[in-house]
């Protein structure tokens, strides 16, 4: 007679806490880390001042810490953790684990908003503004499209209506590209395509948590549901679901928080791909464990790559090029290890 | 009645399907339902999941239109076995069969021990419980559709309807997938399946429903209505039915395709 296997909780429970613990580690060692020599000590000085609001570690140290690398350390924690929990609900819902956030074409209808944001020289937070909307707008058109010809296959639709929007965004952008003033709009341009932590403020960080939030959250709550889009429509149905109000939620809700990722540091790839896959990989395929686990590998993740994108060499190397070099030979190397597994 | 069509036209919003179909399935009974390819089958077992709305007679579970039903209500009392369930997810069978206890729970809340005891112990009904940790899709593709069978076992719902449950499996596995339909009969169950094996409809189901060309073609007790006349006109091919001895003692039917067109 098999015997109940244990529960999945406390191992998985002891994953959250280890990598919630490294994650914090990484978190306070990229805060030490830069051309200004602040220790670590110095570090929690630091921020217990501006939490107390007492006396801190010098003008400089105090300045460079709070002003400058908090910022960034939380852009990175927050856009890495914002795609990856973005992808793996898009990997859930295309019930497809090589899928990652921008498959409705977000990105590139991101892209196209900034890029024409900078045309019209508009400051930092204009960009993101017109970076989100484009965003939308772009999984706005992907979904129109998909509603009105994908009756009988509406998950293959939206994925074709997708890669359809995706490359019209995408000559959108060499269209400004094209126009865009080569001495100063274009490397802009170019700079945001790529990715960037540099130059986040709080105050652009406080506006993009609230769309950010408005789609994470959501997710966290449907945990436990998402897993039924991975049926079959017929079974998930079957089982109670409603399938179309849960697809809706989670292309909503995803979207939301991949535009607000996109808005603040400009498209990186491979994060929303690469962190779920490895969530899974440790905690098993099931949305409840997969999510939460892949918010904080990706946001551990994104600083661990932001921080060596700033530090590793004499210039600052866009995070969007690091992961890619980080992303593409550790994704194959999963895709040969999952495929090789018995 | 478990579950029950009434004048049922059936299709898509541009097409019908079928018309006029008429069957009843009833606790601790297995109806069979026998096609050609195109016949609409599978279209057929949609409306019945109330997937599909009916175009014009009644669907009906428990008495009530299928469309009358909340999702989550229609999910406990009628479950549904796919011919297989497509994810590149690696779920374990535990995991899959899990699933089937999301009828009884709402959007925002989160599987217990419960559930869990539960979807083991369907795993166990159907033998299959030593699996439990293994991937969804690393065992034999019988052990995955007995899995299916066990997550519609776990909603507790006590009408099932399967289509082709049997259709992607081996000789071996069919046969057990069969026994385990005829014990899930045998404990009380409503049972309607599809299959494109008349010879499951000669080995388990109490009655077959025959629908081609768009409407029935003949239902009834299964030794009255499959035979050699009507499997003929069904499948456009001449076919007997035989009796052989078998080992389980009483003397079994089946059918054997002949070449050439039915007389």
């Amino acid at each position: 007679m098999a015997r109940m296997p244990p529960s999945p909780r406390p191992r998985f429970a002891l994953w959250m806490a280890a990598s919630g613990a490294a994650l914090a580690a990484l978190a306070a060692w990229s805060l030490t880390v830069g051309r200004y020599p602040v220790g670590a000590a110095d570090v929690f000085r630091a921020l217990a001042a501006a939490l107390t609001q007492a006396g801190g570690i010098g003008d400089n140290a105090q300045a460079v810490i709070l002003d400058v690398r908090a910022p960034r350390v939380a852009a990175a924690l927050v856009v890495g953790a914002a795609l990856s929990g973005a992808g793996a609900a898009f990997q859930a819902l295309f019930r497809n684990p090589l899928v990652s956030p921008d498959i409705l074409g977000v990105s590139s209808g991101c892209a196209l908003g900034a890029g024409a944001a900078v045309l019209l020289a508009l400051p930092l937070a204009g960009v993101q503004a017109f970076a989100f909307a484009g965003g939308l707008a772009a999984v706005g058109l992907v979904v129109a499209i998909a509603a009105r010809v994908g009756e009988r296959d509406p998950l293959l639709t939206l994925i074709l209506a997708g890669v359809v929007v995706g490359s019209l965004f995408g000559a959108g952008i060499a269209l400004v590209k094209f126009v865009a003033d080569p001495y100063n709009q274009l490397p802009a341009i170019t700079f945001w395509l790529l990715g960037s932590f540099s130059g986040v403020s709080p105050a652009d960080l406080g506006v993009a948590l609230v769309p950010l939030a408005l789609g994470i959250v959501p997710l966290w709550l449907l945990r436990s549901r998402v897993d039924l889009l991975a049926l079959s429509e017929d079974e998930a149905a079957s089982l109670g679901a409603n399938v179309r109000g849960l697809r809706a939620a989670v292309i909503v809700f995803g979207t939301l928080a991949t535009a607000a990722a996109v808005a603040i540091a400009g498209t990186i790839g491979w994060v929303g791909l690469l962190v779920p896959h490895a969530a899974r990989m440790l905690a098993g395929a099931p949305f409840a464990r997969v999510f939460p686990l892949s918010l904080v590998l990706g946001a551990g993740f994104m600083v661990a790559v932001d921080t060596a994108c700033r530090s590793a060499f004499a210039v600052e190397i866009p995070p969007g090029v690091a992961t890619a070099f980080v992303g593409a030979p550790v994704f194959i190397a999963l895709l040969a290890a999952t495929r090789r597994a018995p | 009645m478990k579950l029950a069509a009434r004048g049922l036209d059936y299709g898509f919003r541009d097409r019908v399907v079928g018309r006029g179909v008429d069957l009843a399935v009833g606790a601790g009974e297995i109806v069979c339902l026998l096609g050609p390819n195109g016949s609409g089958k599978s279209t057929l077992v949609r409306t019945l999941l109330g997937v599909l709305p009916p175009l014009a007679g009644a669907a009906l579970l428990e008495g009530k239109p299928l469309g009358a039903w909340s999702g989550r209500e229609r999910a406990t009392r009628l479950a549904y076995v796919p011919q297989a369930t497509a994810t590149d997810l690696d779920f374990t069978l535990l995991e899959m069969v899990e699933m089937g206890r999301s009828a009884h729970r709402g959007a925002f809340s989160h599987p217990g021990a419960r559930d869990r005891a539960a979807a083991f112990a369907a795993l166990e009904r159907l033998g299959i419980a030593a699996l439990a940790e293994r991937p969804f899709h690393r065992v034999s593709g019988g052990e995955r559709q007995l899995a299916l069978i066990a997550r519609a076992l776990a909603t507790e719902a006590p009408c099932l309807l399967m289509d082709e449950p049997t259709s992607n499996l081996d000789f071996g596995n069919q046969a057990r997938v069969l026994e385990e339909i005829a014990r899930l009969r045998d404990a009380g169950a409503a049972v309607l399946f599809s299959t494109h094996d008349p010879d499951h409809a000669l080995r388990i189901a109490d009655r077959v429903v025959m629908i081609r060309n768009g409407g029935t073609m003949a239902a009834g007790a299964t030794a009255e209505v499959v035979n050699s006349e009507n499997l003929s006109a069904l499948y456009g091919r001449a076919v007997e039915v035989a009796w052989v001895a078998s080992g389980e003692g009483t003397p079994r039917r089946v059918c054997v395709p002949s070449s050439g067109r039915p007389s």
